[in-house]
């Protein structure tokens, strides 16, 4: 009478839902959390969820219920010196046996917060919840640029290595089982009158029992001859192209090395790619990282020289873009991939280099790029790149600086880069 | 006669679950005459579990934040390992079902199957709050109906009207039971049909009640209002239901689906030590049965033992895992005390239990499933000889002394005051403050006047305030919250806005 049922099998996530709605209640307190742990975290694991907190009374569901006060009788098990009218001493509030019912445990921790584990999709989505990518208009592309392969049902020719076997072979049995048909029902025929004929007394050797015969064995070698399988058969997978969005980005990294920027400066400005990087994670399949690096003159390194080794040395900005500008021009065309670069420096420039650095930008990088960030991480009075690449913000809305002090600033100035444009 | 044995490994596979179900269900039907809904019985994982968990253990809820809170909550304590899942979930529907837990061994399955499937089912089945309060077979089509009629509302009227409403609802839940009254029995299909009808009739209603505007102060007699309603009104959510002046007829709705559903969890909140205790002495007698018939080794025993007394053990009031009286220790003690009160009866036995010592066990016992909730059952049954065992106290903590009191313990003098007081603390009428309606202002204001009346002077918690909002937000007009304390004096406690 009892019936058995093997669940395990169904969907687990069933309260998913309700955990994106608790998520999307306390989102502020959530983003909070989120914001600081950016800023505490070390830069090498910040892709991983995040353990974060709410306090717990913002959560709490408000009952009705008896608070401490006026007089209960509570009974405990487990006396050994207790005899009836005995004073005990009030035990400390929310303690020992203050609560009963178990209440102790739940409200002493009413200041706590109620922690728990975001999986790293959610601190993602919440780290970046307002910011859209700039100009994100994905490069759309004609014509024979980018295609995908999706699958288009199943076509009766194609390469060998497409067969689909399943459908090859239920189409033979479909032909076979069609064509032999008519051969079939003539042998049930023929069958039943040999039968009647043998039950009828006819011998073995009666002519009409011997042509029979014949006629059963040669349709049954016709049944026998059907191929099992044919080309006829033959079914193959069959893919169609799309042309699709490219889904591709390139980020240049550029960054001064020269002798004014120190480890600290290095690692800020570390923090700001990342962030970006990460940002552009979640919009690309795939995303192409260049380090560029630079004192009077540029270098494309890999990322553990870019963030760690010492130069000195001056500045000259522009050997930098003119770098940019060239790996660009050589690896990425413009029409597949999205280009976006960010520059982090102190500002330090050789005066006369200012203008040229603006005319790269306005004249050559610009045109090909989604969007360029600058940060100047400097306590300083701005120098002259700064004025220099306020002439290219007016001239290029996709173009954006801003000044860095010090850790706390960083991502609130990334938000600002970045932020959601007003429609 | 090891021939007998069904298995001796550790490792469950369903055949051996339906062996198994089809040995326990034997004894349990034919030996001990046990009564049962049809079982159904599902293999689960442990998130599985956890989800179940977050629904508060109904298969399949409407959804709201809370649930994700405490999915939340649960998962994240599991993971760390401070708490163990709970073997098994079992729901009060017909047919009954129970869920196992996957990384489970063998003999936990064959216990969890014993004291779910058979214990729990036929408590549901028989106990007379379930019998009277819940309608096991409509409740799964009653969840689905409620799940798809809060969906609607959030499509048509934003998830954000419906998740604030609900809220207001569940800080009600408590006080929106009816506690004397039968409700109707569920009915999925009478449900939908009757509710667009109910919409419309209700709407109308609550536009007349209000139509009773005073004809204007010509007259000038002062006669004072009536109080309205005229007797206290003990079912906040029906109430508010029913009379809410601004609600729409789908907010009307879904206060009935919270309302509904907290009458359906009210049996089981009353019946705590009495349900527990039933299932685990009926796994304990069904297990040791299974052994005596030789079905199962003593491999099997021990770990079904090692389980067991974990499950029934009571810490002492002064230890560091003391979190009140184990439901499953003191029912399975009762339980198992009645079993001897009538089998091996004391002297002292049949002066305090004149009718049941000596008596049938089966009898009795069933007897007392059938007709009592915690509080009368520890009050009937409670024997001197339990009291001795687990070394009950009675204290009493009152604000206006020093000093906690030690009003009883376990001697003779203490005996009935102990009972008294451990089953009061298992009155849920007592345990809740005391809220009702007293007044609706018709003629002025519209304001809603609740009441709580106190009991041995105890105030209400800090949430009184927000919850006094979550009414508001349902009635939609002045909300006060008045207190009157046992010499019948009131004050006012608080008020929104």
């Amino acid at each position: 009478m009892s019936h058995f049922i093997d669940r395990r099998l169904n969907g687990r996530n069933k309260s998913a839902v309700n955990r994106q709605r608790f998520i999307r209640r306390y989102k502020s307190q959530l983003k909070r959390s989120v914001a600081e742990a950016v800023n505490k975290r070390s830069i090498t694991d910040i892709e991983s969820g995040e353990r974060v907190g709410i306090p717990a009374r913002d959560i709490s569901e408000p009952l009705l219920h008896h608070s401490s006060g006026g007089t209960r009788d509570q009974v405990y098990p487990g006396n050994r010196e207790f005899e009836t009218g005995d004073r005990i001493r009030r035990p400390p509030a929310g303690g020992g046996q203050g609560g009963g019912q178990g209440k102790a445990s739940k409200d002493g921790r009413g200041e706590d917060d109620f922690v728990f584990e975001l999986s790293r999709e959610e601190f993602m989505d919440l780290l970046f919840e307002d910011l859209a990518l700039p100009n994100l208009v994905r490069n759309q592309l004609m014509g024979s640029t980018e295609f995908k392969s999706v699958r288009a049902g199943y076509a009766t020719d194609g390469a060998p290595s497409n067969i689909d076997v399943v459908r090859s072979l239920k189409g033979a049995i479909a032909r076979r089982t069609a064509l032999g048909a008519p051969s079939r029902a003539r042998i049930r025929e023929l069958e039943e009158e040999l039968a009647a004929l043998l039950a009828g007394g006819a011998g073995e050797r009666d002519a009409r029992v011997v042509a029979l015969r014949e006629e059963i064995d040669a349709l049954k070698t016709r049944i026998a001859a059907l191929p099992f399988i044919d080309s006829f058969d033959l079914r193959y997978q069959s893919f169609t192209k799309q042309p699709e969005p490219t889904s591709k980005a390139v980020m240049l990294c550029i960054m001064d090395v020269s002798g004014s920027m120190d480890q600290v400066r290095k690692n800020l400005a570390k923090r700001f790619f990342i962030l970006l990087y990460l940002f552009l994670q979640r919009n690309y399949d795939q995303i192409d990282l260049v380090f560029i690096r630079h004192h009077t003159i540029a270098q494309e390194v890999d990322e553990q020289d870019f963030f760690y080794s010492r130069e000195t040395g001056g500045t000259v900005v522009s050997s930098a873009l003119n770098l940019a500008h060239e790996v660009l021009r050589e690896r990425y065309d413009p029409s597949v991939w999205n280009i976006y670069a960010a520059q982090a420096s102190d500002g330090d420039n050789w005066d006369s280099d200012s203008n040229i650095c603006r005319d790269i930008l306005v004249d050559k990088l610009m045109p090909l790029m989604r969007y360029f960030a600058y940060v100047e991480i400097t306590p300083r009075q701005h120098q002259s790149l700064w004025y220099a690449y306020q002439e290219v913000m007016e001239l290029h809305p996709h173009f954006a600086m801003q000044e860095i002090d010090g850790m706390e600033d960083i991502f609130p100035v990334f938000r600002e880069l970045f932020r959601r444009e007003p429609a | 006669m090891s021939s007998r044995i069904i298995s001796e490994s550790l490792e469950w596979t369903f055949p051996l679950l339906e062996r198994f179900d089809h040995e326990i269900g034997r004894i349990a039907r034919d030996v001990y005459g046990l009564d049962t809904y049809a079982n159904q019985i599902e293999v689960i994982t442990s998130e599985q579990m956890i989800d179940a968990y977050s629904s508060v253990g109904l298969p399949i809820n409407y959804q709201h934040w809370s649930f994700g809170k405490q999915f939340v909550a649960t998962e994240q304590t599991y993971r760390r390992g401070q708490m163990g899942l709970a073997y098994e979930i079992v729901i009060n529907s017909d047919p009954c079902i129970a869920y196992l837990m996957e990384e489970n061994t063998l003999p936990m399955q064959a216990l969890v199957i014993a004291h779910a499937s058979y214990g729990h089912n036929s408590f549901f089945k028989g106990n007379y709050l379930f019998r009277t309060w819940t309608s096991a077979d409509a409740i799964i089509d009653y969840l689905v109906f409620a799940r798809r009629f809060i969906a609607e509302c959030e499509e048509r009227h934003g998830e954000e009207a419906v998740e604030l409403l609900l809220d207001s609802c569940h800080a009600l839940m408590n006080q929106g039971v009816d506690r004397y009254k039968r409700p109707s029995p569920l009915s999925m299909a009478e449900e939908q049909r009757r509710q667009e009808e109910r919409a419309a009739y209700l709407q109308s209603q609550v536009n007349d009640l209000w139509r009773t505007l005073p004809p204007g102060p010509e007259i000038g007699d002062e006669q004072r209002e009536e109080r309205w309603p005229e007797e206290p009104q003990e079912n906040l959510l029906y109430f508010i239901e029913k009379n809410a002046p601004l609600l729409e007829p789908w907010q009307r709705e879904i206060v009935r689906i919270v309302r509904r559903i907290a009458q359906y969890f009210y049996p089981q909140r009353q019946t705590q030590v009495m349900n527990e205790g039933w299932a685990t002495f009926w796994h304990y007698t069904l297990m040791n049965h299974l052994y005596d018939e030789g079905l199962v080794g003593d491999g099997f025993m021990m770990e079904f033992l090692q389980s067991h007394t974990g499950v029934i053990y009571q810490p002492e009031f002064d230890k560091p895992y003391f979190n009140g009286i184990n439901p499953y220790a003191l029912g399975f003690a009762m339980m198992r005390d009645i079993r001897r009160i009538c089998e091996q009866p004391t002297e002292e036995d049949r002066e305090w239990f004149p009718d049941i010592a000596g008596g049938d066990w089966l009898q009795v016992l069933d007897f007392a499933m059938r007709n009592f909730k915690d509080e009368s059952f520890i009050a009937q049954y409670l024997s001197p000889r339990l009291m001795r065992e687990f070394h009950l106290f009675a204290v009493r903590d009152d604000d206006r002394e020093e000093q906690l009191e030690v009003t009883a313990i376990h001697e003779e003098q203490g005996y009935r005051a102990l009972r008294q007081a451990l089953a009061e603390q298992y009155n849920l009428g007592s345990r809740e403050p005391n809220v009702q309606v007293y007044h609706v202002d018709r003629r002025g204001d519209r304001s809603l006047t609740l009441r709580h009346f106190r009991h041995n002077r105890r105030p209400l918690g800090d949430s009184a305030d927000e919850v006094l909002r979550h009414v508001h937000r349902l009635w939609g007009f002045k909300v006060r919250l008045e207190s009157v304390d046992e010499q019948g004096r009131v004050q006012l406690v608080g008020e929104c806005p």
